[in-house]
């Protein structure tokens, strides 16, 4: 029997905001310096930072900066799939997109659970995110033109994605981690599903193999820019690696990436467009093109062929959810009047206290 | 807006037998919503059996500040864990 | 493929209709994917629409002697041949219109799968999907009903403008061994319940339209249906004999 667990406390979201701020507050103190030092001594013994420790500010705004991208890549992210559930080509392809895009719905949940516990609210990123303030993976700015999309996205889009964030698991903020944990568990069948897709397309008829070859020449040099720019250009790399906020670095990542995709494509019967592409017996690495970055700067900065769509689509179904989240609001507030008159004055408000059918099953 | 949506937090008991377990959190307009939106979101691959909902504002935590007062005097009564005893060799189901 | 080969039993395929019913409206709530007005409702209608989905393919599942795959009789059969109410083809509308038609529907397909599951082995598991579809609705019914001036006027709009749908679905199915009329009692008597507790006027408008052509179940469609149909279909029909 193991001795002494420690009891995981949850996290109290509203007590968690401005701890922090407060700290950074001025020159810092002998505590301040002491709890650097606790924080610092953590993260080295890769111990987990949990949302009511102490944290550097910076590592506060590196982390709700990355979570909030991440969860609006997530979101956005529905929106090149969702364009093929109503035209998928057959009834078990029809639900297996349905519960992807489901699930990655699912997954912005989680992580913008996660913002939470660093005091960052959903409507507050969700308000930057429909202001251009915040990002989201520019790999979504591309557009889903044919069937093929889908799998080309699943196989490398989303194998990209996990090959960023399995590392994340272990990421030292606990409440990511522990969404990185779910998400990469859930993620797995999306990538299978995606490679499976192509599989189906590159086996069939002459059109459907053109059809797949054609979505992985589009999908394939966007999927490698989502590891971002090469180290050396990578303004916040150093910093979070530092922190074990991420654990290796874009380019290590990509060439992993590389390393995985090139006999996938091989059993898939399908070409990786780049006349570059060779086994480098030396490095035991794939040696890969060039990437064009002026390409990623261009589709980051709004110019990609889906920004405007992207962002407005989401805008207006915010817009048009607007009315529906103030009638719950307004409804939940109305009970709670209806209750509170119904009540005898000075008794405790009897609904919340008393355990609820489930709670006591 | 969710703004008026407050934050649940959402526990799942896995299976008969086990506690219920912290999942995560989301947001709903009241308690009824809450659990509906945990069901969809924290088992739709079959997680559990069981849920709670409880309102985010309505926990109260203790403080990491208070870490060694609150939790440092259970360090030092070994003598609460089994580990601690010695127990002559051969001797079963103790 | 025709929907009635000679020589075979029609009560063969008297679940067709309800196979029909489950994918349009799966199809339906599909269309929300990325348009909810809250992530936590993208979870709960896509939830939906793959019970739905679910119960169409076992159902179509059941009918693949007669008229073949899946994907055959979703995929290539002309819109005349589809068997579904026209309720649940109406297009989304706004938010309350999805509930509204959700509503309707559910309190509809609860009762009569319920009278099926001694006979249609696909229905017990569906009679659990369905309650919670059914609650689902029930819940967003209240809330938008009694919650603003607006989310109210929304929901009584929708009810009004679907109402004329609701008497198809009390038409006898052939070959469907069920008490119409006590279900239509009984659905009544569930609508209204819902209605009086959301603040919303059980309309009384007529409930059917006024032509004798028939309706959904007799092959006779909206005409959003025909769209819907060129959209779903239009992929899987480019490609004749490709797998998927």
């Amino acid at each position: 029997m193991t001795p002494v667990t420690t009891p995981s406390t949850p996290p109290h979201q509203q007590a968690e905001r401005g701890m922090g701020a407060d700290a950074a507050e001025g020159p810092p103190s002998g505590a301040e310096q002491a709890l650097q030092a606790a924080f610092d001594a953590a993260v080295a013994a890769d111990e987990r930072i949990e949302p009511r420790d102490w944290m550097p500010e910076a590592y506060r705004a590196s982390l709700v900066r990355q979570i909030a991208q991440h969860a609006h890549s997530e979101i956005i992210g529905m929106q090149p799939e969702a364009n093929w559930i109503t035209r998928a080509p057959s009834l078990r392809r029809k639900a297996i997109l349905m519960a992807k895009v489901q699930d990655e719905a699912g997954h912005g949940l989680y992580l913008y659970g996660a913002a939470e516990t660093l005091g960052a609210g959903r409507d507050e990123l969700l308000d930057k995110l429909h202001t251009g303030r915040q990002k989201y993976s520019s790999i979504f700015n591309y557009p889903t033109l044919t069937w093929a999309d889908v799998g080309a996205i699943g196989w490398l889009v989303d194998g990209a994605a996990i090959t960023n964030q399995v590392p994340l698991c272990r990421c030292s903020y606990g409440p990511y981690a522990r969404a990185m944990v779910r998400i990469c568990k859930e993620e797995s069948f999306h990538q299978r599903q995606g490679y499976e897709l192509l599989l189906a397309l590159s086996r069939g008829t002459e059109a459907q193999r053109a059809m797949a070859q054609d979505a992985v020449n589009r999908w394939w040099w966007p999927s490698l820019m989502m590891f971002g720019p090469p180290d050396d250009e990578s303004p916040h790399s150093a910093r979070s690696m530092a922190w074990k906020i991420k654990r290796h670095s874009n380019d290590e990542l990509r060439q992993r990436f590389v390393d995985i995709c090139v006999p996938q494509a091989e059993a898939l019967g399908l070409t990786l467009p780049d006349p570059d592409l060779r086994w480098n017996e030396e490095r035991g690495h794939w040696d890969f093109g060039a990437i064009d970055w002026q390409e990623f700067r261009d589709v980051l900065k709004g110019n990609g062929p889906c920004n405007e769509q992207r962002l407005s689509q989401r805008r207006r179904a915010h817009e048009n959810g607007a009315w529906v989240r103030e009638a719950a609001a307004a409804h939940a507030a109305k009970q709670a009047a209806r209750r509170a008159a119904a009540q005898p004055p000075g008794q405790p408000s009897g609904q919340a206290a008393r355990p609820t059918e489930t709670a006591r099953s | 807006m969710s703004a008026d949506w407050p934050l649940w937090e959402v526990f799942v008991r896995s299976r008969r037998g086990l506690s219920h377990t912290h999942a995560g959190s989301l947001h709903a307009p009241d308690a009824q919503m809450a659990l509906r939106n945990a069901r969809d979101l924290f088992t739709r691959r079959s997680e559990g059996v069981s849920l709670w909902v409880v309102p985010a504002a309505e926990i109260t935590a203790s403080s990491p500040d208070e870490k060694d007062p609150f939790f440092a005097p259970a360090a030092d009564k070994p003598y609460r864990h089994p580990t601690f005893y010695e127990v002559p060799e051969g001797v079963r189901n103790l | 493929m025709s929907t009635h080969p000679a020589g075979h039993p029609v009560g063969a395929l008297a679940t067709l209709p309800l196979g029909d019913d489950a994918l349009v409206l799966s199809h339906r709530l599909g269309e929300w994917a990325g348009h909810a007005p809250v992530l936590e409702e993208e979870v709960a209608l896509a939830n939906i629409a793959l019970d739905l989905l679910g119960q169409a393919r076992a159902l179509y599942a059941g009918l693949a002697d007669v008229l073949g795959s899946e994907d055959e009789i979703a995929y290539l059969r002309e819109e005349r041949e589809f068997r579904n109410c026209q309720l649940v083809e109406q297009p989304n509308g706004d938010f309350a219109h999805t509930i509204v038609r959700q509503l309707f529907f559910s309190a509809y397909q609860l009762p009569l799968y319920d009278r099926l599951s001694p006979s249609l082995p696909l229905a017990a598991k569906a009679v659990r999907e369905t309650a919670y579809h059914r609650d689902h609705a029930e819940q967003w019914t209240l809330r938008l009903g009694d919650g603003t001036e607006e989310s109210h006027t929304r929901t009584q709009r929708a009810a009004d403008a679907l109402w004329r749908f609701t008497g198809e679905l009390f038409q006898p199915v052939e070959g469907l061994d069920v008490p119409w009329q006590e279900l239509e009692a009984e659905w009544t008597a569930d609508v209204r319940d819902v209605f009086d507790r959301a603040g919303l006027t059980v309309p009384e408008t007529p409930r059917h339209g006024a032509w004798s052509a028939g309706a959904g179940r007799q092959g006779l469609h909206t005409e959003p249906f025909g769209r819907m149909l060129a959209e779903m279909q239009h992929l899987h029909r480019s490609h004749p004999g490709a797998t998927w």
